[in-house]
């Protein structure tokens, strides 16, 4: 089945709801009505391109790009892995934005009150382009968990928080990725807001491969765009 | 048919995105990739601000909300291969814009206002709403009061049940800055915003 003006549905089965109730600040913020179908149109077919040129050469480093007098504290680790649509087909040359906590589990965001240490050396946001095989790849120091209000003694999983354009408006994604055997997933309502068959998608996986032997710990997490299903304005 | 793989599900953007997405804007030592100022001094058009709060089901302005508008140039070109036109090279055609900057929490987008892309739809922007509580973004659209007559052939605007449709258009004002639409968007209640399944 082709659809000539583009791309597949968002499958609600695999993305959370708008409204979740054990994610507390869910129930005043999500819509209540019925989205209207909208089928797209140029404006959904297109969307914004931002290449190679808008990165700055230590954008892809966080243990890098925040650095003042020495690196930054915790355990060094790459982040890599391949951008594609549904068929498997890489998603080239888009824009992949991250950002995270520092190892402590500090965001060096103004209103982040959690009592732990900034890191001078850390700044925690990042950001790089896919490679023409739909790769990409950032060196950061592994994030700690840190506590939030949802209920008490709630903690965060680690986690690093990554957004996407890929070809168009449709394929936009912001979501977090997680690490492979973290007991707080279980208790965190942001990770358990995801139906249970899509859950492990948003987990990395250690690799032995990706790991750079005496310098730093590799994890691979792949992210699956919406795909076209038919060249975009051709029909 | 060939192997599938699921869709990454979409997690929320959080409360702390304003560094990674937005740093300039909130004063944060990266380069930002957007901003609220799309049209650039030689951009071709007629140079508008969009501006608007993001409101909860309590009826409070949201104050860490991230808003994306994606439009088309004055002519109604978008700058993506897509359109074979493509844009005047000054106008990409992407903001982006946090709450948490402005004291009455608006977001507020200084552009061009677009023009009809010639497929039979009215000028219009597109709006991503994401923040801290919703697990996944909504998509919704921005309308132009003043294009009364484009609005009503529409075929978006009249997928839209009759009632809600006011809920998509920005009312025109002429201050001394120049010309302002005012869009709010409600996430709940009686003027609910319409965001789309797109
Ligand atoms: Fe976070």
């Amino acid at each position: 089945m082709t659809d000539p003006t583009g791309y597949t549905p968002r499958d609600w089965g695999s993305h959370p709801p708008y409204i979740y109730a054990d994610y507390k600040s869910t129930p005043l913020r999500g819509p209540t009505r019925p989205l209207v179908p909208l089928k797209a149109t140029l404006s959904e077919l297109t969307g914004p391109v931002y290449g190679h040129e808008t990165i700055g050469k230590l954008d892809a480093d966080l243990t890098k790009n925040g650095a003042k007098n020495g690196e930054p504290l915790g355990e060094r680790i790459i982040v890599t892995g391949r951008v594609m649509d549904e068929r498997g087909r890489p998603v080239p040359n888009t824009l992949v934005e991250v950002w995270q906590a520092n190892a402590a589990g500090r965001y060096i965001h103004k209103v982040d009150q959690h009592d732990a240490p900034l890191d001078p050396n850390f700044f925690g946001g990042g950001r790089c382009v896919t490679d023409s095989e739909g790769r990409y790849r950032f060196y950061t120091v592994k994030p700690g968990a840190y506590p939030w209000g949802n209920h008490p003694n709630a903690w965060r999983p680690n986690h690093i928080h990554f957004s996407l354009f890929g070809p168009s408006y449709l394929t936009r994604l912001v979501t977090q990725m997680y690490f492979p055997g973290d007991p707080l997933l279980a208790l965190d309502p942001i990770f358990l807001g995801t139906p249970e068959k899509a859950r492990d998608r948003l987990i990395s996986k250690f690799s032995i491969d990706v790991t750079e032997p005496e310098f730093a710990l590799g994890y691979v997490f792949d992210i699956v765009l919406r795909g076209a299903t038919a060249t975009p304005m051709e029909s | 048919m060939a192997e599938n793989f699921g869709q990454t599900p979409s997690q929320t953007v959080g409360p702390y995105f304003a560094y990674g997405l937005t740093p300039e804007q909130y004063g944060y030592p990266l380069k930002e990739i957007a901003s609220g100022r799309l049209a650039s001094e030689d951009a071709e058009g007629q140079r508008i601000r969009i501006e608007g709060k993001v409101y909860d089901g309590a009826g409070a302005a949201i104050s860490d909300a991230m808003i994306e508008i994606w439009q088309a140039d004055a002519k109604g070109r978008y700058a993506h291969p897509a359109d074979p036109r493509g844009s005047n090279a000054d106008f990409r055609g992407f903001g982006r814009f946090g709450t948490g900057t402005d004291p009455d929490n608006r977001f507020i987008f200084d552009t061009v206002k677009p023009g009809a892309s010639g497929d039979g739809q009215a000028p219009h922007i597109n709006v991503t709403v994401f923040m801290r509580g919703m697990l996944v973004h909504a998509f919704t659209r921005l309308y132009f009061s003043d294009e009364a007559a484009a609005n009503a052939e529409d075929p978006v605007l009249s997928s839209v049940p009759a009632d809600r449709r006011d809920t998509l258009i920005a009312q025109r004002q002429e201050g001394p800055g120049g010309v302002v639409y005012r869009f709010d968007i409600h996430m709940q209640g009686d003027a609910e915003t319409v965001f789309f399944d797109a």
